[in-house]
């Protein structure tokens, strides 16, 4: 097994966002900017890598048949950790990204992985799969942020770069994560097409 | 009154899924056909409000005396798939042809993250954002409106993907990428209702 493969295949062949389009939730609310997106990519790869590494580490112990709530268990508590850490250092960002660091919970790339990758493959290759698809969700969401902060606030990364006459409101509200995420998947399908 | 203004400002001003963002895989997984976007919606609705009844009581009986709240995410989450469990399985026992009819979206819901999210929200009391008074009947009217708002947006939306189905679409844009897209406008057209809140807040004199 190249582990360097599973890492590249996480972040370009099954990138979360673009390719198997999972965890639309935190991906559509929290990429307001580019910062909000990148720190929900940041705590999602946290969880991701913990209880990818963690339910592979279980995988011989825990029966078959209540597998489901066992993972959803153990991811809970890497949440519930994350949630402490980041109030206790982070205050601010926690704030902002509010109810969707709870949900990372309910996120299917975390039990998607657990179910599809860690529970069949050994530690070492399920912690790589972890960083992998954590990266990809990570660079996807700040992508979508970048974009949205640019048009919407005219900044990047916090950075005033246009004057505000030439903000586009939209692009930071609602209809404007639809809309950003479609153009994005479609220029994706384009490139990746040819 | 009020609870009125809860009603309305929960499903069209505040929607669920096109302003909050909650519940987006069901939203984009099961809207391809009116018939089954009816069925979620329906199996979405029944759920979150019985959710939102049990964890607002553990939250008020069970965690706050004890000390716990720290626990709420992992007690929340459980308690939400024992009960989804429990309710196919009366389901099953009590009413075969509904269970027929909602049966394959029960297991779905689990990992809906509406149902967390609204529990939270009314366990919380952060849904309250004009200043009512907060109780268990506010919360509990919330999480359904919240639950019709996400059906009324589920089954619009299924007829619009059945209408882009027949439409010629480029070949980039097929598939999700439309489908965002078409998402965008109808969340554009949910803004309209921005601010009909507060004129009901004003017309009832809160």
């Amino acid at each position: 097994m190249n582990y360097f493969k599973t890492i590249l295949n996480g972040i370009v062949r099954e990138n979360p966002t673009f390719v198997l389009l999972l965890g639309m939730c935190p991906t559509l609310a929290t990429t307001t900017s580019a910062l909000n997106g990148f720190g929900m990519g940041v705590a999602t790869m946290f969880v991701l890598i913990c209880s990818n590494t963690f339910i592979s580490l279980l995988k011989n112990l825990i029966p078959d048949g209540v597998r489901i709530p066992c993972y959803i268990v153990v991811i809970a508590s890497f949440v519930t950790i994350l949630q402490m850490v980041m109030q206790a250092y982070v205050p601010d960002l926690y704030k902002t990204l509010g109810i969707f660091i709870p949900l990372i919970v309910v996120n299917c790339i975390i039990l998607g992985r657990a179910e599809a990758f860690a529970a069949k493959n050994n530690v070492l290759a399920s912690l790589c799969d972890g960083v992998g698809i954590g990266i990809g969700f990570t660079l996807a969401l700040t992508l979508l942020g970048v974009v949205r902060e640019f048009f919407g606030k005219g900044s990047f990364f916090g950075m005033q770069i246009l004057p505000e006459s030439m903000h586009i409101l939209v692009f930071v509200l609602a209809p404007g994560a639809f809309i950003t995420l479609g153009y994005l998947l479609a220029i994706v399908n384009r490139v990746s097409r040819s | 009154m009020e609870y009125f203004l809860i009603f309305i400002s929960a499903i069209f001003v505040n929607n669920v899924v096109l302003s909050q963002f909650l519940g987006i895989c069901p939203f984009l997984g099961v809207s391809r056909k009116v018939s089954t976007a009816s069925g979620m919606g329906v199996a979405v609705t029944f759920v979150l409000t019985v959710a939102a009844i049990v964890t607002f009581a553990l939250q008020v009986w069970v965690l706050n005396p004890l000390g716990l709240e720290y626990l709420q995410t992992i007690a929340f989450i459980l308690v939400i798939a024992g009960l989804v469990q429990m309710l196919e399985m009366v389901l099953k026992k009590v009413s075969p042809s509904l269970y027929q009819a909602l049966g394959i979206f029960l297991p779905l819901i689990t990992t809906n993250c509406c149902v967390l999210g609204v529990s939270l929200l009314v366990a919380n009391g952060t849904y309250n954002s004009q200043g009512l008074e907060m109780s268990l009947l506010t919360g509990v009217l919330y999480a359904f409106s919240t639950a019709l708002g996400f059906a009324v947006a589920l089954i619009i939306f299924a007829g619009l993907r059945e209408r882009i189905a027949l439409a010629n679409v480029p070949k980039a844009m097929q598939g999700m990428a439309i489908a965002l897209v078409a998402a965008g406008l109808l969340a554009l057209a949910f803004m309209g209702f921005s601010g009909v809140d507060r004129g009901i807040a004003a017309a009832i004199g809160l």
